[in-house]
C-alpha cells in the first residue's frame, strides 16, 4: 500500500470519525440498543472482505478461515438487521385515550 | 467489471449513512434500516460478481449457514436476552476480521508494507479481544461465571504488562512483517488480553463493556478496511466504532465514573467502604396496600432495573399502568441510563410490552417530577435509585446521577427478599419512612396488584 493510498484512507477514516459523531449523538436513549445492533450490522460489512478471502482459493488455510468469516459475518448481517427491525417495529407511540 | 464493485461500495457508504441518520426518531428508523439493507445487499453482489471470486462452493456454504443461523437467533432469541445476544454479535463480528487479517497475514506474510502490516495488526488485535472479551461478556450476563468481579494479586499490573508486550511485539512486526511466529503470539495474547480484560468487571458495569465491545469490533472492521483499501470497511467500521465509544462515555457519565474506574477498578469486590449505616426497619408491604395508594395516585411513576429483566415482568407493568391509567392515574417511566445490561436494555423490554415511548422519560425529564409523584414504583432497581450517591461523599457510588425516587410521596420497591442486589451495596432507600417492601417475584406481585386495584372500589 503506497502512502497516497494510506493517507486517503486516513481522509475517510477521519472524516467518518466527525460523521459518526454528529449522526450517533442524535440517536436517542430509546433507541440505543437497536443502534447497538444496527451499527454491528453495518459494520458485518466485512463479509465482503470474508467473501474474497473464502473464494479466491489462494491455499487451504485461507479458505477455510474465509469460510467461518463469510459464516460470522453473514450472523451478524442477517441477524442483526432482521433484530434491529424487529425491536424498532414493536416502539409504538401512544394511541389516544378513551376515557 | 471492478467498477461495478466500487459503485456498489459507495452506494452502500449512502445508504447506511442515511440508515443511521434514520435512527434519530422510532417513526423513520425502520425505512432507513431497510435503505441500509438495501446498501448491505448491493455491496455482497457486488464482491460476488469481483474476478477475485474464482470458487462459490465455500461462500455459499458460509451464506445458507450464516442466515439460518442468524435469522434464528432474530425470531427465537427473547428480548431479556438481548445483551446476550449483542455480546455474541460483537464476538462473530470481530472474529470475521480477526481470520481475514489472519489470512491476509498467513498469503503474504514477509512482502507486507508497513501500512499493511499495522494495519492487519489492529485489525487481529481488536479482533482479538473482542472475540473472547465478548464471550467472557456473554458468560458473566449468563452467569455461567460469577457476575461478581474476578479480582487476584497484582492483576492491574499483569494486565498492564500484557499489553505492553503485545504492543512491543506489534511494533517489531511492523518493522519485520517476516516474523511470522511473532505475528501468532501476538493474535494468541490478543485473544488472553479479552478474557483478562472482562474477567474483573462486575455484573453491573456491563453497560460499559458492551459499548466497548462494540466499538472495538467495529474498529476490527476499520483496520479491515485499511488493510484491504476497501473504503466502505473504513466507513461503515468507524460509525460502529464511534457509536461504540460514544455510548460508553454516556454509560460512564451515567455512573460517574472514568473509563479506567470501570475496566480497572474491580468495581463491588468486597472493599471496605464507607456505606451509611442504616438503623431503621425496612418496612414490609401487602400488595393492598400498594393497591390502593395508587389507584387512588394522581401520578405513579415506575422505576424499572435489571429485575425486571430477570423476573420477564414487563407484561405485568404494562397490564398495571393500563389499569391505573382507566381510573385517571397519570403513568410514566423512569429510565435511568445504565438501568439492565445494556445501553436501551429497559426501553426495548417496555416497548415489547406495548408501552408507548412517549411515557418513557430520561432521567433528566423525570427527576423534577418526583417531588409531585404520589407513588414510585421500584422494580428490580437498586443503585439506580440509591440515595447514597447523592447524599454520602463516601460511598462507592458517589456522584452518580440517580433517580431521586425518595422525592415521592410513597416509595414503593419490589424485591426478590432482603438480599443486597447485583451490587452489594446497602441502599438506604428501603430504610427511609416513605419507602416500603413488597417482597417476591415481581412478576407475581405485579399480577396481585393488578387484581387488587381491580377489586379497589
Amino acid at each position: 500500500m503506497s502512502s497516497e493510498a494510506f493517507i486517503s484512507a486516513l481522509y475517510v477514516f477521519a472524516l467518518s470519525a466527525f460523521l459518526g459523531y454528529q449522526v450517533i449523538s442524535r440517536v436517542p436513549p430509546l433507541l440505543h440498543t437497536p443502534l447497538m445492533s444496527a451499527t454491528n450490522a453495518i459494520s458485518a460489512i466485512s463479509l465482503v472482505g470474508s467473501l474474497v478471502t473464502a473464494g479466491g482459493n489462494y491455499n487451504t488455510v485461507s479458505t477455510i478461515l474465509g469460510f467461518i468469516a463469510v459464516t460470522a459475518a453473514t450472523i451478524n448481517v442477517v441477524g442483526g438487521f432482521m433484530i434491529t427491525d424487529r425491536m424498532l417495529k414493536m416502539f409504538r407511540k401512544r394511541e389516544p385515550l378513551q376515557h | 467489471m471492478s467498477y461495478f464493485s466500487e459503485f456498489t461500495y459507495l452506494a452502500a457508504s449512502i445508504l447506511f449513512i442515511f440508515g443511521l441518520k434514520a435512527l434519530s426518531h422510532p417513526d423513520t428508523a425502520r425505512r432507513g434500516m431497510n435503505l441500509a439493507a438495501l446498501g448491505m445487499l448491493l455491496a455482497i453482489i457486488g464482491t460476488l460478481v469481483r474476478h477475485e471470486i474464482v470458487r462459490y462452493d465455500w461462500i455459499i456454504a458460509g451464506l445458507v449457514i450464516g442466515s439460518i443461523i442468524g435469522a434464528a437467533m432474530a425470531i427465537w432469541m427473547p428480548m431479556t436476552a438481548m445483551p446476550e445476544r449483542t455480546a455474541l454479535s460483537h464476538a462473530f463480528g470481530a472474529l470475521a476480521a480477526a481470520l481475514v487479517g489472519i489470512s491476509e497475514y498467513y498469503r503474504h506474510g514477509a512482502e507486507l508494507g508497513t501500512f499493511k502490516m499495522t494495519a492487519i495488526g489492529f485489525e487481529v488485535m481488536f479482533g482479538g479481544i473482542t472475540v473472547t472479551g465478548s464471550v467472557m461478556a456473554f458468560a458473566k450476563l449468563r452467569e455461567l461465571v460469577r457476575g461478581a468481579p474476578i479480582t487476584y494479586k497484582g492483576q492491574n499490573i499483569f494486565n498492564i504488562s500484557l499489553f505492553i508486550l503485545t504492543a512491543a511485539i506489534f511494533i517489531y512486526l511492523v518493522f519485520v512483517p517476516a516474523a511470522s511466529v511473532l505475528f501468532y503470539m501476538m493474535v494468541g495474547l490478543a485473544f488472553l488480553f479479552g478474557v483478562l480484560l472482562v474477567l474483573p468487571i462486575g455484573a453491573a458495569d456491563m453497560p460499559v463493556v458492551m459499548s466497548l465491545m462494540n466499538s472495538y469490533a467495529g474498529l476490527a472492521s476499520a483496520a479491515t478496511g485499511f488493510a484491504l483499501s476497501n473504503n466502505v470497511l473504513i466507513i461503515a467500521g468507524t460509525l460502529d466504532g464511534f457509536s461504540g465509544f460514544i455510548l460508553s462515555i454516556l454509560m460512564c457519565r451515567a455512573m460517574n465514573r472514568s473509563i479506567n474506574n470501570v475496566l480497572f477498578g474491580a468495581f463491588g469486590a468486597e472493599t471496605s467502604a464507607a456505606v451509611t449505616q442504616n438503623d431503621g426497619v425496612m418496612r414490609e408491604l401487602s400488595a393492598e396496600d400498594v393497591a390502593v395508594q395508587m389507584a387512588y395516585a394522581r401520578q405513579v411513576v415506575f422505576v424499572p432495573g435489571y429485575g425486571m429483566a430477570t423476573a420477564q415482568a414487563q407484561h405485568a407493568v404494562r397490564e398495571l399502568a393500563d389499569l391505573l391509567e382507566a381510573r385517571g392515574v397519570s403513568v410514566k417511566y423512569a429510565i435511568h441510563p445504565v438501568a439492565g445490561r445494556m445501553p436501551g436494555h429497559m426501553n426495548v423490554l417496555l416497548a415489547e410490552a406495548n408501552v408507548p415511548y412517549s411515557l418513557l422519560y430520561e432521567l433528566e425529564q423525570i427527576n423534577p417530577e418526583f417531588a409531585t409523584t404520589d407513588v414510585a414504583v421500584v422494580i428490580g432497581a437498586n443503585d439506580v435509585v440509591n440515595p447514597d450517591a447523592r447524599d454520602n461523599p463516601k460511598s462507592p457510588i458517589a456522584g452518580m446521577p440517580i433517580l431521586d425516587v425518595d422525592k415521592a410521596q410513597s416509595v414503593v420497591v419490589l424485591k426478590r427478599g432482603k438480599g443486597k442486589g447485583f451490587s452489594g451495596l446497602e441502599n438506604p432507600l428501603f430504610f427511609k419512612p416513605n419507602a416500603g417492601l413488597l417482597y417476591g417475584d415481581a412478576k407475581i406481585s405485579l399480577t396481585a396488584l393488578v387484581q387488587a386495584v381491580q377489586q379497589a372500589d
